[in-house]
């Protein structure tokens, strides 16, 4: 019995020292800290993920409190209603950014540009991208090799493996960045969102003479102005043989798609047209479309 | 023209050797071992060995196959290795259902849990073994007399292990002068004439293993000679201050566990560090906890044990200790 | 040879060999019909053209000036028209400048001398030597293509006391450099001569692989001729042709991490390399031809050739008799270090030093496995570096550490690549990773 007793007693009593040394080293080595970082860190969706320029939603949150204007502080994942709350807690006021997601500006399908040598390395475009072309010969063209994929943290892009090309997931897609940082081409572009993930963009960043970016990518753009010419909004700036929507500007009229002569320019989720030129457009298209379905 | 050309980043060529064929190296250098297991304990080895190389790979199999779902990689060989190492440190007298819990445990936990080969930080085999060894003690701790095909399976006439007579010996207060009369001749353990598990006791078929694998190039000398040396060094400063109280170097190194540990288990390529210099100091801290666990422990044999704890300071000898960069050297030309 | 021949010490591989055509004289090649002469054939700023359309050049013509200190003349290599100046396919298949001349008869600047005499009287002074050199464009013919001139020029305060020769040639199948020994030996220890005086050393060493006997013997009949010139046979092993690996096995000194062979005394130049010295300085004539090694176990006549620098490849293989059909890869320069090519239309470039033609069942990568931590790869790697470590960083993007771990020495050898039994491609990512780590270093200066 007394055996049991000694157990008891020295156990508790071995307990209560080191809770005692515990508390004291916890306050001797307490860090003071504002309260409400921690308030803004809950905000914040605890992705991670690096889109708003800091290592993580904590380093942001940090940042929130110690900064005059919250102007420069954007959490992609969160959007607006998050940087709403956060201004809330702080009192400041946070500016109104529209939703953004990305696109991936190359239709360069297999069927499109036909490959022009088999690429045997280690499957990874900033790999392939640093040692040559790539396997057509497009200089600027999606490798297709699953680097975007692998580094997007909230699975919103995939590779299709029909057309070696890779698709946002829009509803997951979350505009972090990650994709267009870990893309070597650059052919991830950040757009602003529209209704119904309705999307209007020139899929093509080929800036070379339009003969010659044409010889080897049937979808390329080639710079011939006329969805420049057609646009009422002034949405579409051309340079270098290349034309672009700026995505704030673009009223989604489509337009400048059906003007299109290389079918460069991509309409994605718009209802089906019943028109002579859009039964001529390309298979991509469809498959684009069939996937959202 | 009409291929295409291909294109990769250099080097454009490739040396011979793979994977699965450093593995079926291993096996070949396991041959010797395993004839020996089958000369000295007969049917009850060949049931070990096969039941366990068996359920090794089987399980291997239906692991990846239906819980991983990954791709099948029986063919590269290390399951084999695995399922024969752990065969090789039982007792020809192990029940064969025991076995094939044991083999679940080594492939299943050992290996598959962390993620394949290339990614388990302790040996498998090992794993296996220390599992059966704590979960089942008596079975472990009788060991048949080798006999040949005279040596019954399950019934076969026991009798302690050289390690464990000095073990209990010197717990009694014997001398080793006395002790060494019940022994076996140093010949004996050499040829592995004594009981033990059915691998360890032909000192002579490891080293010939051991032998290949150098020739080959499967491992080099870095962690076997370490291991050994340090054992030898260790056992022969106790034995040079009292021969009475401690056995000599060459017994120690010729029974147990500790040529089939040093040569086979302690130089597995996963569990192992990767520079010369960590394989040095991973060889010698296994041979001074080998030697330690055996004089001062409390079990008669310490191999496993010291290989285990090492395997799980790899990580961390591979972090602190490089390997000498070019133009270290100071010049001397 | 009972003596031991010197070596490197750490790591190294022994690959097969093949070298079919080392018993082949070298061959001049016809002209072809145009010639592509890119102006970045040199490590640094690329040329920029002196020439334009229409324009008629002759052979040895200064056509792009270099510009800057790291950079290279550009002559033409034929004589003829020049019929564009635009952006052409290099190696890599991205465009680059180049001027693309029409080929008509074969005539030189009047002040190159054609003759085949040997001049072994140097008569130009240090500085007139350092001149001739830079204006004729040579850079070093090993492979790097590093301007010459400027590895002759040594920083303030370095002296060097030796100059190593490297005719080392450790990659499999090449032989030009070891055919320019043999048939150019003489013309190249008068080009050793006059870098030695440039350099103000008194001694050189030339380094040979064993399996160059013949040259090796060559090479030592002529040396007794020329003073301080010895040369060195070397035990067999890549990457002895390594300029820090050839420093070691012949002097014993490693050159630090991230410096330079003259901070330990020497400097490294390519046997071609003095050759084409040779000419510079003796017969005032610029770098437009070299030897190119065609060679490929399925080629009809794998050959060794003199070929104008912006010949066409497709020229060259179909000169060794033909494109064979099971043809999959095509490579530029060794099979350790060369570069594939994605095209046969890209010209000779000065720093090329073979054409390997390979038939498609030797190219294929095997399939990547897990790494099974065998650490072979830390065994071969002759600059000290864990190659299984550092290929995860650079995938990882853990910059940071690659720096720490050293990823900036290695020299790309190849050899992790080559031993590793799970056919991981450990070389293709620290390549990668350390264009990144170079990236960050330059933005934090």
């Amino acid at each position: 019995m007394s055996s049991i007793l000694i157990t008891i007693l020295s156990l508790s009593s071995m307990g209560i020292v080191a809770a005692i040394i515990l508390y004291l080293v916890a306050q001797k080595f307490k860090v003071p800290e504002d309260p409400v970082i921690h308030d803004i860190e809950d905000a914040l969706p605890a992705a991670n993920c690096g889109g708003c320029g800091y290592p993580g939603c904590r380093n942001f949150a940090e940042a929130c409190v110690h900064t005059d204007s919250l102007d420069d502080l954007y959490c992609p994942v969160g959007g607006q209603e998050t940087m709403d709350i956060v201004a809330n807690l702080l009192g400041k006021e946070a500016k109104q950014t529209d939703p953004r997601v990305a696109v991936i500006r190359c239709s360069g399908s297999f069927e499109n540009r036909p490959r022009t040598n088999h690429y045997d390395g280690a499957s990874s475009c900033a790999v392939a991208s640093a040692l040559y072309i790539g396997d057509t010969d497009c200089p600027v063209g999606c490798l297709g090799m699953d680097d975007c994929v692998v580094v997007c943290e909230f699975e919103a892009i995939y590779m299709n493996r029909k057309t070696g090309l890779p698709v946002v997931i829009d509803e997951n897609c979350t505009a972090c960045g990650a994709c267009v940082e870990a893309c070597p081409r650059d052919i991830i572009e950040l757009r602003k969102q529209n209704k119904k993930d309705r999307h209007i963009f020139v899929s093509c960043i080929n800036t070379e003479k339009g003969g010659i970016a044409k010889k080897y990518c049937s979808v390329a753009c080639i710079g011939c102005t006329k969805c420049f010419k057609v646009c009422e909004f002034e949405a579409i700036t051309m340079g270098n043989n290349l034309a672009f929507i700026d995505s704030d500007m673009c009223v989604l009229c489509r337009r400048c798609v059906t003007e299109c002569p290389t079918d460069a320019i991509l309409e994605i989720n718009f209802p089906p047209r019943r028109t002579k030129t859009d039964k001529e457009k390309t298979t991509l298209l469809d498959a684009l479309m069939k996937r959202d379905e | 023209m009409s291929k295409l050309l291909t294109v990769s980043p250099s080097p454009h060529i490739y040396g011979k050797e793979t994977t699965p064929n450093l593995m079926h190296g291993v096996i070949i250098a396991l041959i010797p071992a395993t004839l020996a297991s089958i000369l000295y304990f007969g049917w009850g080895s060949v049931i070990v060995i096969s039941v366990s190389v068996t359920s090794s790979v089987l399980f291997e199999f239906l692991i990846q196959k239906f819980l991983l779902q990954k791709k099948n990689t029986i063919q590269d060989g290390s399951a084999v290795i695995t399922g024969l190492l752990l065969s090789l440190c039982l007792p020809s007298n192990f029940p064969a259902h025991l076995i094939i819990l044991g083999s679940l445990f080594a492939i299943g936990v050992g290996k598959l849990s962390f993620g394949g080969l290339g990614n388990n930080p302790f040996n498998p085999a090992l794993v296996g073994r220390v599992f059966l060894f704590i979960s089942f003690p008596a079975k472990m701790a009788s060991w048949p007399d080798a006999q040949g095909f005279q040596t019954q399976y399950i019934d076969a006439t026991t009798g302690p292990t050289p390690l464990s007579i000095i073990k209990e010996g010197l717990g009694k207060g014997d001398s080793i002068s006395h002790l060494m009369d019940n022994i076996p001749t140093y010949r004996q353990l050499f040829f592995g004439n004594m009981s033990g598990s059915i691998g360890e006791v032909a000192a002579v078929a490891l080293i010939l293993g051991l032998a290949y694998m150098l020739l080959r190039k499967i491992i080099t000398w870095h962690i076997p000679v370490s291991i050994i040396l340090t054992v030898v060094i260790f056992t022969g400063i106790l034995w040079l201050i009292n021969p009475e109280q401690n056995a000599d170097p060459l017994f120690h190194i010729l029974s147990g566990g500790i040529l089939l540990g040093a040569i086979f288990m302690a130089t597995d390529y996963v569990t192992s560090p990767m520079t010369e210099k960590g394989m040095i100091l991973y060889g010698i801290s296994i041979g001074i906890l080998t030697v330690v666990i055996r004089l001062f422990g409390s079990y008669p044999e310490g191999v496993q044990f010291a290989i285990l704890i090492m395997n799980g300071f790899v990580p961390l000898i591979n972090y602190y200790i490089k390997p000498k960069r070019f133009g270290e050297e100071v010049k001397n030309g | 040879m009972s003596k031991m021949l010197k070596t490197f010490r750490k790591g190294g591989i022994h690959p097969a060999e093949y070298k079919l055509t080392e018993k082949s004289p070298v061959e001049i090649l016809p002209l072809p019909e145009k010639v592509t002469i890119l102006l970045s054939q040199h490590m640094g700023v690329p040329a920029i053209p002196v020439v334009s359309k229409g324009d008629t050049v002759k052979a040895g013509q200064l056509i792009a000036h270099g510009r800057g200190f790291v950079s290279a003349n550009i002559h033409s290599s034929v004589s003829g028209k020049v019929v564009r100046i635009d952006s052409i396919p290099d190696l890599t298949g991205y465009k680059k400048p180049a001027i693309v001349i029409e080929v008509e008869g074969d005539e030189w600047e009047e002040n190159i001398i054609q003759s085949t005499d040997l001049r072994k009287d140097i008569t130009l002074s240090k500085d007139e030597i350092l001149e001739k050199i830079r204006e004729s464009g040579i850079v070093g013919l090993g492979g790097a293509a590093f301007p010459s001139h400027v590895k002759l020029i040594l920083p303030k305060g370095k002296n060097a006391e030796a100059l190593i020769i490297n005719g080392v040639e450790c990659e499999p199948y090449l032989t030009s450099d070891h055919r320019l020994m043999l048939e150019y030996g003489e013309e190249m220890m008068v080009g050793i001569s006059i870098l030695m005086r440039v350099l103000n050393v008194r001694k050189a060493m030339i380094g040979i692989e064993n399996n160059k006997a013949d040259a090796v013997y060559h090479l030592k009949d002529i040396a007794s001729t020329f003073t301080g010139i010895e040369v060195f046979p070397l035990e067999v092993k890549y990457p002895q042709g390594g300029e820090k690996q050839l420093i070691k096995a012949l002097t014993g000194r490693e050159v630090p991490s991230r410096k330079l062979p003259i901070d330990v005394g020497v400097i490294v130049h390519n046997v071609s390399t003095a050759y084409a010295v040779y000419e510079a300085v003796q017969k005032n004539k610029p770098l437009i031809n070299r030897i190119v090694t065609v060679s490929g176990k399925s080629l009809k006549k794998p050959s060794n050739f003199v070929v104008r620098i912006g010949t066409p490849i497709r020229f060259l293989i179909e000169a060794a008799g033909g494109f064979p059909e099971n043809t999959g890869k095509v490579i530029s320069g060794g099979l350790m270090m060369g570069k594939a090519l994605n095209s046969l239309d890209v010209p000779v470039i000065k720093g090329m030093s073979g054409i390997l033609v390979l038939p498609e069942n030797e190219t294929k990568r095997k399939q990547v496995e897990p790494c099974i931590r065998c650490s072979k790869c830390v065994s071969v790697c002759p600059m000290g570096l864990e190659p299984y470590l550092l290929m995860p960083l650079a995938q990882t993007g853990d910059f940071y550490r690659l720096e720490k771990e050293m990823v900036l020495d290695c020299i790309e050898c190849g050899s992790c690549s080559y031993i590793c039994p799970a056919n991981r491609p450990l070389l293709d990512f620290i390549r990668l990773g350390k264009t990144e780590v170079n990236k960050i270093i330059r933005e934090r200066n």
